[in-house]
């Protein structure tokens, strides 16, 4: 099955990290990632620009309404996915743990319908 | 042969098949496609093909194979239905069905289905439902009164969990050795949440709730049954068995609750005794203890006052100091005080439970001011005595216990 991993994460504390400690970040994701390819399970994944730079649009009454932001404004923002195939949610829930998210934000484990 | 006769074979040919074949055959199933409900559909459409069909063309010889073929043919149909929805791989698990071996033999994949039932993306609150569904067939509206809950309010939220455990492909499988531990403690403390249920009935007036204490003594000799090398399995055992065996005294004739050390221990169950201490013993000999090992010895520390005359006051502060260690639970804290006083008196006891009453959530839990009521009595504090009982019978609902209280209350002389 294939699942979805999705990162949320505080966004504001990227900018109180020194650069060093960004670095340690970036390497931290890039070490999961290359795990994730050796295991033969990724199958995607990108990190997202802040949600700042969101666009959000719905139909009211009829009519398109374009908003400039993320859809729900909360503490927590999706920062990130990763797509993976594994074989039941036991194996996804153990991928999810090793993830760098799981340590500092939330990752959130679903299923992809089956088409 | 009447119509009439072979009728009610076939009647009880399904009937006996349900109940003993019904948590494997779903198990069966549920492991092999990944979707307990389509599992109890296919199987109860069976069971209604085998009311129309065995009456006029005989019990079939192996009722349990007759009913899996036919189960597999109705998830082949639901499955074109709704191809959409089940997945591409859904027809290969039915095929792989047909490439087990023969329904003589078919595995018990039952302990598979708990663990799924009690997974830990399941919410806690609906796996003993969950349980009492998928593995025993009690239907909701049953588990919902047991539960306090409406039956449209439970039903839905099995199906929620059933829906779950199919779209985020939950697997069916008994957890590896590393992770066993706290998956297995996930099983046990569903099958003790059904278990503690149908312990509430004390006086067994509610049909419902009686056969769910008798349903999870059935799981849990599965549990023991299944993984015989698990003490805890087999402390839970204990520990339900023991409880049982003392059902006929926790109420007067008159419907009043009778407080443990006034049971009558000649009406204690010794046959459910005896069963109790062997699980007991088999699970000691393991040497890992454990909450549900804890809890099945204090029991057996009571129990020693049918031969003895008196519960094994020393061992039971002992147990509860270990209970203590491991689960922090201040109802254990509770217990331990009592313990004391029974062996040094009322005002040790007082002592104890006065480090009891640090935890908040004794100041709205009636034991604790029951107990705290009794021993002030016995010390001769009547005043602080009846109001200790004032607070204890404001709590309580039940109203054998507040009958209980009452009248302890109204002993207190002068």
């Amino acid at each position: 099955m294939q699942y979805l991993l999705a990162l949320y994460l505080d966004e504001s504390a990227w900018g109180t990290m020194t650069p060093e400690q960004q670095q340690q970040g970036a390497a931290a994701y890039a070490a999961y990632t290359e795990a994730l390819t050796k295991a033969g399970v990724y199958k995607g994944g990108n990190r997202l620009q802040p949600s700042a730079s969101a666009t959000t649009l719905r139909t009211t009454s009829g009519k398109m309404q374009v908003l400039d932001g993320p859809f729900a404004d909360t503490k927590e923002q999706l920062a990130g996915y990763y797509l993976i195939e594994v074989a039941n949610l036991d194996a996804a829930m153990a991928w999810a743990g090793r993830c760098p998210a799981a340590q500092h934000g939330i990752v959130e484990v679903r299923a992809i319908w089956a088409m | 042969m009447s119509i009439l006769d072979s009728n009610d074979r076939a009647h009880h040919a399904a009937e006996a098949a349900a109940r003993h074949s019904y948590g494997k055959l779903v198990a069966f199933l549920a492991a092999g496609y990944g979707d307990v409900s389509a599992a109890e559909d296919a199987l109860s459409e069976a069971f209604a093909a085998a009311l129309a069909n065995w009456p006029e063309h005989g019990t079939p010889s192996n009722p349990e194979g007759w009913l899996l073929t036919a189960a597999r043919r109705k998830l082949i149909d639901a499955h074109r239905r709704k191809r959409a929805e089940a997945g591409p791989d859904a027809l290969d698990a039915i095929a792989d069905l047909d490439q087990q071996p023969g329904s003589h033999e078919l595995p018990d994949r039952r302990l598979g289905l708990l663990f799924t039932c009690a997974h830990p993306a399941i919410d806690p609150t609906i796996r003993a439902p969950l349980i009492l569904q998928a593995v025993l067939g009690l239907d909701a509206a049953r588990i919902a009164s047991a539960f306090l809950m409406s039956p449209t309010a439970m039903g839905q939220r099995l199906v929620r969990a059933k829906s779950k455990i199919r779209m985020a492909g939950i697997p069916f499988r008994v957890p590896e050795r590393a992770e066993m531990g706290e998956r297995l403690e996930a099983v046990l403390d569903a099958i003790y949440a059904a278990f503690a249920e149908g312990w509430l009935d004390a006086a067994g007036t509610d049909a419902g709730r009686r056969d769910l204490a008798e349903e999870a003594i059935f799981l849990g000799s599965l549990v023991a049954e299944l993984l015989p090398d698990e003490p805890e399995a087999l402390g839970l055992l204990a520990l339900m068995l023991y409880a049982e065996s003392r059902r006929p005294t926790r109420r007067s004739p008159a419907g009043e609750f009778v407080p443990l050390d006034e049971q009558d221990v000649a009406l204690w169950d010794v046959a459910l005794i005896a069963q109790a201490e062997m699980a007991l013993r088999r699970a000691g000999a393991m040497g890992c203890i454990g909450r549900y090992q804890l809890e099945a010895a204090i029991q057996s520390a009571h129990v020693e006052r049918r031969r003895s005359g008196t519960a094994n006051w020393p061992a039971l502060v002992g147990l509860y100091d270990g209970l203590v260690a491991i689960t922090g639970s201040p109802v254990a804290a509770l217990n331990r005080a009592l313990a004391i006083a029974s062996m040094e008196g009322p005002e040790a006891g007082l002592a104890a439970l006065d480090g009891v009453r640090v935890d908040a959530r004794m100041v709205e839990y009636q034991p604790y001011w029951a107990a705290r009521a009794e021993l002030l009595s016995r010390t001769g504090a009547r005043n602080d005595a009846r109001h200790a009982y004032d607070i204890a019978i404001g709590l309580e609902r039940d109203p054998s216990m507040r009958q209980y209280l009452d009248r302890r209350r109204s002993l207190i002389s002068g």
